[in-house]
């Protein structure tokens, strides 16, 4: 495998965009990506696209229709909310084993207003087991996850409730997250209970959006940028057999299989992470993955947010962005925003948000299913 | 539009691996399975191969239904149609399978910790009736 860098990274604001479709989304995201990179549509030699809700539709295809229908090799990705990072992966990797010099990840969604809890048509509604058969949507299995953490180490809702503060807090200053709103302890705690534990602000909310990068070998990369981000490491995992996982969905094996083949492959430990992106799509997520990534020891999660250490100028700063609960989570672009989001802080060019003198950032997310990437990227 | 007379209504069960016998609720439905025959990990319903090992030889099991709460959330917002709020839980029954189920018996407005462990048992509750005019059965765990 050769080194790979990403040389142009951008996004759309995440919100809703009620008047335009997925395609053009994700053309403006891939037109702005392109011009950051100081490439056009016929530099690029592969694209892979990410989109869950159309993924039976061609979007990568369409998308170069609309941008500069090249012929070039197209590849559609789905991953659940690992949609757009699997993407990314699969650019990296055609750049890395040496097919392409130079290649476009985009992700994309349109999520509409159902979100999560969209039901499934068709069938007899009889048969539908939500509700009478316990609980298979998100907010449930991230309650669920939640409470076990609970169960083993005596964490608490609050604990809970103060990653919400957190992510808010940072996201106000993120002009391209769909809520820029702080939430105050009291008001996360006495917000309506979607599924216990978490509560309303405890959710991520649902909008449409679009991110998309450029990555080129490393000869390339520097015949165009200057401040080149490198791929020290990009992972993916599957679930591994656990006793209960076929009924209960185990989001943490596989993040940590992940995280500790990624930091193998990139050699380098937790301790030298300037900071992470990690896949907060509820707040009992975030507290969870502390632990997954490393970032503190098993059980130590709820003492690492009391702390503080995790906010911006703290020991390890996680979702500078604010995270999904202030930016929002179109699902197939989520993953390649994260990117985005880490290269930024790598160039110095994360505004108000910066993390000072960022040099190595990590970028998580999960798909239930379940599928989990982590990238870890240096300047 | 006319149509032939159907078979008469049955009871039928919401998911494949709960046994509805044909004199319920006189009896009580019960949940069945898959215990590896090389190692021994056990499945609700059946199995084309054993998500541990890979193996393809399965005995059927009859599973118990006592158990105990392994984990919950209390579910107040859900998809359009659904009653809430109600307790989702994973219970462990004492057969060694874990099953996602609705835990009754116990206040959702009031969730706690102390429900970690507490012993649940199994019964089976018509909770819809299909199209044709079956009663559509799924488990359900009450705490003992």
């Amino acid at each position: 495998m050769r080194d790979v860098a990403i040389v142009g990274a951008n996004m759309l604001k995440f919100g809703r965009y009620p008047d335009k479709d997925v395609i053009q989304l994700a053309s403006e995201a891939a037109l702005a990506a392109m011009k950051d990179a100081g490439v056009t549509i016929k530099d690029i030699e592969i694209v892979t696209s990410g989109n869950l809700y159309q993924s039976n539709a061609m979007v990568g295809q369409r998308i170069m229709k609309e941008i500069g229908a090249t012929g070039v090799p197209v590849i559609n990705v789905t991953n659940a909310c690992a949609t757009g990072s699997t993407a990314f992966r699969e650019a990296y990797m055609s750049v890395a084993s040496g097919a392409y010099d130079t290649a476009m990840a985009i992700g994309s969604e349109q999520m509409g207003k159902m979100g999560l809890l969209g039901g499934g048509g068709g069938g007899d509604r009889a048969y539908s087991t939500e509700g009478v058969m316990g609980t298979g949507l998100m907010p449930g299995v991230f309650g669920q996850a939640g409470v076990e953490h609970m169960r083993k180490y005596g964490t608490t809702q609050a604990q809970f409730a103060k990653i919400a503060v957190k992510n808010h807090e940072h996201g106000v200053h993120n002009p391209y997250a769909q809520y820029q709103k702080e939430t105050p302890l009291e008001e996360v705690l006495n917000a309506r209970v979607v599924s216990w534990p978490n509560t309303l602000y405890m959710c991520c909310p649902t909008g449409d959006g679009a991110a998309a990068v450029v990555l080129m070998s490393a000869d390339k990369a520097k015949q165009y940028t200057k401040k080149p981000v490198w791929v020290a490491a990009s992972v993916l995992t599957s679930d591994p057999y656990t006793p209960r996982n076929p009924t209960m969905f185990d989001i943490n094996t596989l993040t940590k299989n992940a995280a500790k083949e990624a930091y193998e492959k990139a050699g380098i430990g937790p301790e030298d992470l300037s900071q992470v992106e990690l896949h907060d799509c509820f707040a009992t997520a975030e507290l969870l993955h502390y632990e997954n990534l490393m970032l503190c020891g098993e059980g130590e999660a709820g003492q690492l947010i009391d702390e503080g250490a995790t906010k911006i100028g703290g020991r390890i700063p996680v979702n500078a962005s604010g995270g999904l609960l202030s930016k929002g989570h179109p699902l197939g672009a989520t993953g390649v925003a994260n990117i985005v989001e880490i290269t930024w802080h790598l160039r110095d060019e994360a505004g108000a948000r910066q993390v000072e003198g960022s040099k190595v950032g990590l970028a998580h997310v999960i798909g239930l299913g379940s599928a989990c990437t982590i990238n870890i990227l240096k300047r | 539009m006319t149509q032939e007379a159907t078979a008469a209504p049955e009871k039928k069960p919401i998911l494949p691996f709960i046994k509805v016998p044909a004199n319920f609720p006189t009896e009580d439905a019960y949940l069945w399975g898959s215990r590896c025959t090389a190692c021994g990990a056990k499945f609700l319903g059946e199995r084309t191969a054993c998500g541990s090992c890979g193996a393809t030889s399965f005995d059927e099991v009859r599973f118990g239904g006592e158990g105990e709460i392994y984990v919950f959330s209390v579910v107040h917002q859900s998809a359009p149609g659904i009653e809430t709020p109600y307790i989702g839980a994973i219970v462990d029954l004492s057969d060694g399978v874990s099953v996602r189920a609705n835990v009754t018996g116990l206040d959702p407005e009031k969730p706690s910790t102390d429900w970690f462990g507490k012993k649940v048992k199994m019964y089976g509750e018509k909770v819809a009736t299909d199209r044709d005019g079956n009663e559509v059965i799924a488990a359900k765990f009450k705490v003992v």
